[in-house]
């Protein structure tokens, strides 16, 4: 059972390393914006393909139709 | 491309509508008005907002925003371009205020983006640098409707990037205050901090609980039951001077102003139960109380910061509707060419030109130009003036007619817009605020709660000893702690912050919910403002007796003249294509003749006919009941004897009557205080069912109404009104409220803004006010029950602190569950 004399404050360091780190990412922001990141990770990564979502035309396919498929995946 | 309803396969459209060819815009899916198809064009267009906007997504290879807008918003319109060019921006006096410059070289700003409403438009603002070059990085934030733009100065003026953005559908507004809104982005982390770290604590310490509640029940070694104790004692007493002290720091800061709070009776708890629990462990004797303290730490904490951001979400969109008032003039250079600056680049002397339905930047002299001026926002009052050259015009004043040039004679403080605003600071220092619901329930709470705790250690320590009456007189401070106030209070606020706004009201702070609840008892007055609140706010043809051609033919000739008369009587003829009219002559300040299709037609006061042809008597009697309604008559007449009678005006909003009628059966007392002509305000009032009606009152004798009412009694006094002429009232009174539309300063004093036109938006909030004092009440009754009976039982020795630890979270869970109590407003439109 002595262990636990060693567990407790074991897990308060580790509870302690938490919090800090959580102040740490508050102070620098984090928080701020909640709602923006979720909408944000939907669309992320098709920067350097442009035309990605729609082979069959290029960027300067002016007369491109706009019923073409969304991007993000339903 | 030609896109009609029937071929196209996104939109979900309804299956009745395909059987109509319409076009519809290719960027905003909105039907193309008849005059703008272009059957030659291979895209149609509603407006030429649109087409930019369409034609910079193409050229960008950007197009996979229609995608996602489809995908993530179907009922959402697109923003269209508003086509400025922002060169205000460049300004040196702007860039020292609000861009910051990094190192590297590159500047960062901020800017309020109007329009930007779901996930297309965020992905659409990120891809900013791919349509700007020169643009780093850009950021968008959707909940404050803002993008932090990081950008090359050397490269792109701010200039470029701000008219980028209004290409792509945004106009972009400059967040001024960036020292203010840092100030309180850092209070808002503090804040989640607290509520993180109480969180972290109240759980650590709940586990130690278990331990020793576990050894309470099965026995437990004496060494380890101490050991636990301390380490409790060591967490909740971090929890209580670092989370917990907020409330200590409210409860003194109360006491030092000898106003109720409800921090008091929480501070009390804890530190009653933080010492005589501290004294119980150092002791190694009786209960100790952290598990119970730090989870009421962290659990009024949660309801403290949820409240918190929802408010916060109403401030800072009412922020974005200030930065939508224009701050920049267009100056008039010597050479006789014009450049934006903002407003606090203009000195004293300078030249301004004002357009055709702009806003007078500044007060000033007329140098050039004849137009008519609306001082509404400013005096209430709802008929143009004409001003020539050499007359004074004031700021905040709009431009109806033709474009001015104004030299500047006042800026800054000396202006009469600044000295109402001084008026209202100095209203704003006055008012004292109202005392809430759960603060006034917490002075009796102390009270009562302390008498008890008396009762219960006098008795304890005659029937048993001292020790016994302390741990008793405790424990019944801590169950009795406010939770249910202190936690469903602010969960029932913010739902009902969160509703209001979806219903197109705006809450500023959450006292104001209540103050509209119960306007019976406290004998509650809502003093309503006339011109722009009740009425439109705008010069329409309320009454016409006249032939529908007789009145095209008017129509035709004062398409030729800027006055405001004019200008509704050209919308009152219609759409159809007018006349052609020739020979137009003015009199000004009588009327106004010409030829249509042959025939002499003269539109003018009644004086001008009467002068010219002459009026038969039933002519005359129908100006006479035009002017008894109030209204201005023009009366139109031609040479072959047709004449015909309009009544000019500015009519009522189209839910006024209605509103009213709802809002008196809900107790308010009304008064109609208007600037405008004593009889005009009467008449007004008796006509939608006000009792008290007060014309010609300026911005001073308005204040002076709220403070009268005070003194005569009236508990709960709501001032509602749209202009800088209302805003000292507002700030006055217990409840501001500016309706939609209205001036700047209006929405800085207010504490509640409509999004949604009209004077209903009223009734529902005084609806949902009732609704959450309801809720309220409820979850303090509930919460009074659960923990009187555990209290009581308790105390009785009947069941044990385990039981009591139980029944404590359980009575919070169900007040915070009672506080999503559905809403229906019975009044719904």
């Amino acid at each position: 059972m002595s262990v636990i004399l060693i567990m407790i404050p074991g897990a308060m360091i580790l509870a302690g390393l938490g919090v800090w780190a959580f102040i740490i990412a508050a102070k620098k922001g984090q928080f701020d914006d909640l709602d923006t990141p979720a909408i944000r990770a939907v669309f992320d990564d098709d920067d350097e393909r442009p035309g990605w979502h729609d082979p069959s035309h290029t960027i300067q396919d002016e007369a491109a139709p706009q019923d073409q498929s969304p991007p993000s995946a339903h | 491309m030609t896109r009609a309803i029937s071929t196209s396969s996104v939109d979900a459209m309804p299956d009745s509508a395909a059987a109509k060819e319409e076009v519809l815009c290719d960027h905003c899916d909105l039907p193309v008005p008849a005059g703008l198809i272009d059957p030659e064009a291979e895209h149609q267009f509603c407006c030429g907002g649109c087409e930019t906007v369409y034609n910079v997504l193409h050229g960008a290879g950007l197009e996979g925003y229609y995608g996602i807008r489809d995908a993530v918003a179907k009922d959402n319109q697109p923003a269209a371009s508003s086509n400025q060019n922002y060169e205000e921006l460049d300004d040196p006096a702007f860039q020292s205020a609000c861009v910051t410059n990094l190192p590297g070289g590159e500047c960062e700003t901020e800017l309020l983006l109007e329009g930007m409403h779901c996930a297309a438009c965020v992905w659409l603002i990120e891809r900013l640098p791919r349509v700007c070059p020169g643009v780093v990085e850009s950021r968008a934030n959707i909940r404050t409707r803002s993008a932090v733009v990081r950008y090359a100065p050397d490269r792109v003026p701010l200039s470029r990037v701000a008219q980028a953005l209004d290409k792509l559908g945004y106009a972009a507004h400059p967040a001024r205050g960036a020292g203010a809104r840092e100030a309180r982005r850092k209070e808002d982390r503090r804040f989640l901090i607290r509520v993180g770290v109480a969180g972290a604590i109240a759980g650590n310490v709940m586990l130690l609980a278990i331990a020793l509640y576990g050894g309470a029940l099965s026995g437990i070694d004496e060494f380890w039951e101490h050991t636990l104790r301390y380490y409790s004692m060591g967490l909740g007493l971090l929890s209580l001077i670092w989370p917990g002290r907020v409330f200590f720091r409210g409860a003194i800061a109360a006491l030092r102003t000898r106003t109720a709070h409800l921090d008091i009776p929480v501070a009390l708890a804890l530190a009653v139960g933080g010492i005589w629990g501290s004294y119980n462990t150092l002791t190694q004797s009786g209960e100790i109380y952290f598990d119970s303290l730090s989870v009421l730490v962290f659990f009024l904490l949660v309801g403290r910061w949820v409240q918190h951001r929802q408010q916060r979400g109403a401030a800072d969109q009412v922020e974005l509707m200030l930065t939508l008032t224009p701050t920049s003039a267009e100056r008039l250079l010597d050479d006789g060419t014009t450049k934006r600056v903002p407003i606090e680049a203009v000195e004293l002397g300078m030249r301004v030109r004002v357009e055709a339905g702009g806003s007078i930047p500044c007060d000033g002299i007329i140098e050039q130009g004849t137009t008519q001026v609306d001082n509404a926002l400013l005096t209430g009052e709802s008929r143009p003036i004409p001003r020539a050259p050499g007359d004074e015009v004031i700021a905040g004043a709009t431009n109806l007619g033709s474009p001015i040039v104004v030299t500047v004679s006042a800026i800054g403080d000396s202006t009469r817009a600044a000295k109402l605003m001084a008026l209202v600071a100095s209203a704003t220092a006055d008012k004292a605020p109202i005392v809430q619901f759960a603060d006034r329930i917490a002075a009796r709470f102390v009270i009562a709660v302390i008498v008890l705790a008396t009762i219960t250690l006098t008795f304890w320590t005659i029937r048993a000893d001292l020790r016994t009456g302390i741990e008793f007189a405790t424990a019944l401070l801590i169950v009795t702690c406010p939770c249910a106030l202190g936690l469903s209070t602010p969960m029932a606020m913010s739902i009902a912050l969160g509703r209001a706004a979806k219903q197109g009201v705006l809450i500023k702070s959450a006292a104001a919910i209540e103050a509209m609840s119960n306007p019976a008892k406290l004998r509650g007055v809502m003093i309503l403002d006339k011109t722009g609140t009740l009425t439109q706010g705008k010069t329409r043809v309320v009454r016409s007796e006249c032939e529908p051609d007789l009145l095209q033919a008017a129509a035709a000739i004062e398409a030729a003249s800027n006055h405001p008369l004019a200008r509704a009587i050209i919308d009152a003829s219609g759409d159809a294509p007018a006349p052609p009219a020739e020979g137009i002559t003015q009199t000004p300040g009588a009327g106004i003749e010409g030829l249509v299709d042959g025939r002499r037609v003269r539109v003018g006061s009644p004086e001008f006919i009467r002068g010219s042809i002459g009026l038969d008597e039933s002519t005359e009697s129908a100006v006479e009941s035009v002017l008894a309604d109030g209204l201005t008559p023009v009366v139109i007449a031609d040479d072959q004897g047709r004449v015909g009678v309009l009544g000019i005006g500015d009519p009522l909003r189209d839910d006024t009557t209605d509103a009213i009628a709802a809002l008196r059966a809900r107790g308010w007392d009304l008064h109609l205080c208007s600037g405008d002509h004593p009889e005009i305000a009467t008449r007004l009032a008796s006509q939608v069912g006000i009792e008290h009606a007060m014309g010609g009152a300026s911005p001073e004798r308005k204040a002076e109404l709220v403070r009268t009412l005070r003194e005569q009694g009236h508990e709960r006094i709501v001032m509602v009104g749209d202009g800088i002429n209302d805003a000292a009232a507002m700030a006055l009174a217990d409840v501001g409220i500016a309706v939609h539309g209205g001036a700047e300063a209006a929405l800085q004093a207010a504490d509640v803004y409509l999004t949604a036109p009209g004077v209903m938006p009223i009734e529902t909030l005084c609806d949902l006010g009732s609704h959450t004092m309801k809720t309220i009440r409820i979850g303090l009754v509930v919460s009074l029950c659960y923990n009187t009976v555990a209290a009581s039982l308790a105390t009785a020795g009947l069941i044990s602190a385990l039981i009591a630890a139980i029944i404590m979270p359980m009575s919070s869970l169900s007040v915070v569950a009672l506080a999503t109590r559905p809403w229906k407003h019975k009044g719904a439109r």
